[in-house]
This record gives C-alpha cells, sequence and structure tokens, in this order.
C-alpha cells in the first residue's frame, strides 16, 4: 500500500514538475548568507544544546546551494527516564545539502539530511517546485519528501553503553505537501499549507513503558511495554498572514490544524510583533520582536495514564506528547545589524539574541514519581500518592538562541 | 479515479501559470514594504531549531513552513 502510496506521489510530483516547466519568466534565488547558531533548551528533566551552521551561496545565476550542519547535545532525566530507567547523556548529528535551481519563474529544489544518534538514524531526501505567477503576486509549490528512519536500543552491557544486539527495527515517512504564497496589497501577504505525512514501521520508543492497575482499590500498579500501531497518516493545513504596520513594523499571525489516524487532534495559534528602531544605536541598526504561541490537543485514541489492567487494548500508549494538554510559549528577540568597512563584501552582518519560555499543562498525564519513584527510589512517605490519584504534570523549558548571521 | 483529479489540478495549474498577462493589483514598485527585511521572518538556522524542538514536544507535525519561493518582491 505504501509502495502504490508512493508511486502515486511520484508520478504526481513528476507531472507537476513537468507542467511547470513549461512556463518562462523571472524568479528570485534566496541571498547568499551564513549563520551560526549555539541553542539551549531546559526543561522537563532535559537539556538539549549545541550548534548549528548555515551555509548558502549562489553558483552563477541559477544556482543556491546550501549546508548545514547540526549538533544537539543530549543530557536526559526526563520523567519517562526517571519512572523506568536511568538517566542518560546522548548525542545527535545531523547535516543538509541542498540546492535551488531557478528556471523562469520556476525554482526546482532538491535536499538530503542526515541524522545520526546512537539509537537512531534517519536519511531524508526532498524534492520540490515552487512557481511565481499573475504578475508575481502568487506563489504556488509542492513538495515530496521522503525517509528511511532505523531504530535501536541501547543497553549497558558490562557497564559499556551499546546497541542491544537482539532489537533493530525500521521506520518509512513519506511527505506531500502544497502550498500557496498571496500577495493581497502592497501592505499584506497571506500564504496556506497543506501536508500529509504517512509513517509505517516501528513508531514507538524502545524504552517507554505504559503502566497498568495491579489492583485499583488499593492504588497499586504494574509496567508494561506501549503497543503502538505500524502506521500514522497525519492531514496538517495552515494559513499565515503578514502585514507592514504603517509606522514601518510588522505583525504576523498563523494558525494551523492538525489530525491524524491515531485521533490526535491538535491547532496550534501564534502571533508576532516586529519593531524596529528608527535611529542606529552604537552604530547599528535594531530589530525587536515579540511573539506568542498557543497550542492545544487531544489524545491519541489509545492513550492513557494508566490502563485497567495489563493488556488492555491491542494499542497501548503513555507518551505525554500523545496527551491531551495545551501549551503556551511566550518569546522575545532582539537583532543588533551593522557593517564593517574592513570587510566591503559582506553587505551586513547581525547578531541575534533570542529566548523563549514554554509551559505545557497536562490534563491527563500524572506525576507518576509520586507513586513509582525515580529511578528505583520509592518516594518519601510523606509524599506518596496511590498510583492514578498523582498531581497533573506540567512542563515549564526555558529555551535560548543566540545567533550570528553574515550577509554577503 | 484519482488520476484524473490529479491530472485536472496539475492542469488548472497549468492553465494559471500561463496566466501571467494579468495586470497585478500591486506592482513590482509597490513591492517595497513586502521587501523590507522586517517582513522576511526569522532566520532559518533559528526557526529550524524551534520548529524541532516544538515537534518533539507536541503530537502535531507538518505546515509548518512559509509557502516558499517568497513573495516574488526580492
Amino acid at each position: 500500500m505504501i509502495h502504490a502510496m508512493r508511486l502515486r506521489l511520484a508520478r504526481y510530483v513528476i507531472t507537476c514538475f513537468g507542467l511547470l516547466a513549461a512556463s518562462a519568466g523571472a524568479g528570485v534565488l534566496p541571498e547568499d548568507r551564513a549563520d551560526v547558531l549555539y541553542f539551549r533548551y531546559d526543561g522537563g528533566g532535559v537539556v538539549i544544546s549545541g550548534p548549528s551552521m548555515l551555509v548558502r551561496k549562489s553558483i552563477g545565476e541559477h544556482v543556491s546551494v546550501q549546508a548545514n550542519y547540526y549538533i544537539d547535545m543530549v543530557s536526559s532525566a526526563s520523567i519517562d527516564v526517571e519512572t523506568s530507567a536511568s538517566p542518560y547523556d546522548d548525542e545527535r548529528t545531523q547535516y543538509s545539502l541542498s540546492a535551488d535551481f531557478l528556471h523562469g519563474k520556476s525554482t526546482y529544489s532538491i535536499g538530503y539530511v542526515n541524522s545520526d544518534e546512537s539509537d537512531y538514524t534517519a536519511k531524508t531526501l526532498y524534492a520540490g517546485v515552487s512557481h511565481d505567477m499573475f504578475g508575481d503576486l502568487t506563489t504556488i509549490s509542492f513538495a515530496y519528501k521522503t525517509g528511511q528512519n532505523e531504530v535501536f536500543r541501547n543497553i549497558k552491557i558490562d557497564g559499556v553503553k551499546q546497541n542491544d544486539p537482539a532489537f533493530a527495527d525500521e521506520m518509512e515517512t513519506q511527505s506531500f505537501s502544497v502550498a500557496l504564497s498571496q500577495i493581497i496589497t502592497k501592505n499584506m501577504i497571506v500564504s496556506g499549507q497543506y501536508e500529509v505525512i504517512t509513517d509505517e514501521g516501528f513508531l514507538r520508543s524502545p524504552y517507554r513503558s505504559v503502566r497498568f492497575f495491579v489492583d485499583q482499590v488499593a492504588g497499586t500498579q504494574g509496567q508494561q511495554s506501549e503497543i503502538y500501531p505500524n502506521t500514522r497518516s497525519s492531514n496538517a493545513a495552515s494559513v499565515r498572514a503578514k502585514y507592514f504596520l504603517p509606522w514601518r513594523a510588522a505583525i504576523d499571525s498563523m494558525y494551523r490544524f492538525y489530525t491524524d489516524t491515531w485521533g490526535v487532534v491538535g491547532q496550534t495559534a501564534e502571533l508576532g510583533y516586529v519593531h524596529p528602531l528608527d535611529k542606529p544605536i552604537w552604530g547599528g541598526n535594531w530589530i525587536f520582536e515579540g511573539r506568542v504561541r498557543y497550542y492545544s490537543q487531544d489524545a491519541a485514541d489509545f492513550y492513557q495514564d494508566i490502563f485497567p489492567r495489563a493488556n488492555y487494548a491491542n494499542f497501548m500508549a503513555r507518551d505525554k506528547e500523545l496527551a491531551t494538554y495545551s501549551a503556551v510559549t511566550v518569546g522575545a528577540g532582539a537583532t543588533y545589524e551593522f557593517k564593517i568597512e574592513r570587510f566591503p563584501w559582506l553587505s551586513k552582518a547581525q547578531i541575534n539574541l533570542r529566548y523563549d519560555f514554554m509551559t505545557v499543562n497536562y490534563d491527563d498525564f500524572r506525576d507518576a514519581r509520586q507513586s513509582i519513584g525515580s529511578y528505583g527510589i520509592p518516594p518519601p512517605p510523606e509524599l506518596v500518592r496511590p498510583a492514578g490519584q498523582e498531581d497533573l504534570y506540567t512542563l515549564e523549558a526555558n529555551i535560548f538562541q543566540l545567533y550570528i548571521s553574515a550577509f554577503f | 479515479m484519482r488520476t484524473r483529479n490529479l491530472l485536472v489540478i496539475c492542469a488548472l495549474a497549468f492553465c494559471a501559470a500561463g496566466c501571467s498577462s494579468i495586470e497585478p493589483w500591486v506592482a513590482p514598485y509597490d513591492r517595497e514594504n513586502l521587501a523590507d527585511p522586517i517582513m522576511a521572518g526569522r532566520a532559518a538556522v533559528s526557526q529550524d531549531f524551534l520548529d524541532h524542538v516544538f515537534e518533539s514536544r507536541e503530537g502535531s507535525r507538518g505546515a509548518t513552513g512559509g509557502a516558499g519561493g517568497g513573495c516574488g518582491c526580492n
């Protein structure tokens, strides 16, 4: 079935490539730039930090290439890890290469992404086309992506972390998206996007467990591995609008609706405001940004915080990302933009600082540390709660970014 | 049936591409505000990282990118 779907999608993309390539005109390639980012995410017992470097460069007038190198250094003592495993450190390395080819009013894009960590590898290929039309007021885009993933499980043998020789599995993912961007007035642009993603293979975590009542009256519990379906198909549609305000500032908004075959329904809304200062300070221009993002989600059909008994259903999950919850992220950023006289080949440079604060309030994911304990150590007697009666879990995260951008 | 629908969609896209002689209601020289850098959005290196954070924390995924191709206003 997936194979047939892939053939249909490939045929669709190829057909549209061929039709749109027949058009002629003039498009625009992205500008040449280089970015170096340092990021840090700290929340829910998980710290992820690392650098990301991106370079984009034109080759002639019709080709632009981009390379990105990204490292996640993960130190995890999340609530899942506390209740069923040991804290761990890991590192994920990702690189990507892509190229854009401009032909008339059409831009063709291809790319490859490789991601490696000790227990997961992912290889993704994508291709897309975008086309300007109606006097360049409208841009329509199509993209197709396919990914091959290998899943392993780390265990300790003689105190050394290594892949479990008894476990290895695979997952394949495909995505197709279509997008439309439209200039409405000389101050307003709107866009919409629709994306279908299908996954097939091993879709759960090889580490996470669900919990179930052994004796509901006594509040005792047991744990077993999660059981997931082998397929997942999702539909996501989003609309965005950007408006240039009369006092040289910009406001933007976004809404996304999401649904999938697991029963997850999610809604995202975002509002942002960008305000540049009128006068230079310290020889450069300043741009400030504020942003708020709201997300809410209904749980997957087979999610429960605690199941009535062992092997209760064909599919059983306790991933808090599949629970019912809402989240608010508030962010602010500042950009200092300047030129360096001794580097005339550098059109401008920027130093960017961003901070986001995320809070997540779960409606049906409880803090099982109050009944199970942490890393095998039971909770203090005065804090013990019966299974299923623990406090609802909340997560707060600090997200920090510092990056330097150079434009050529 | 599905193949016919796809062909109709692609044919419409093709016809639309051939309609570039339509007079744009926002002329190229009127797109200065849309081309202002403050309308460009966050740098890809930063946005990709944030998208990764949200995708890791949320059950939803997809349709996070812009329309692509920009606004044609250089």
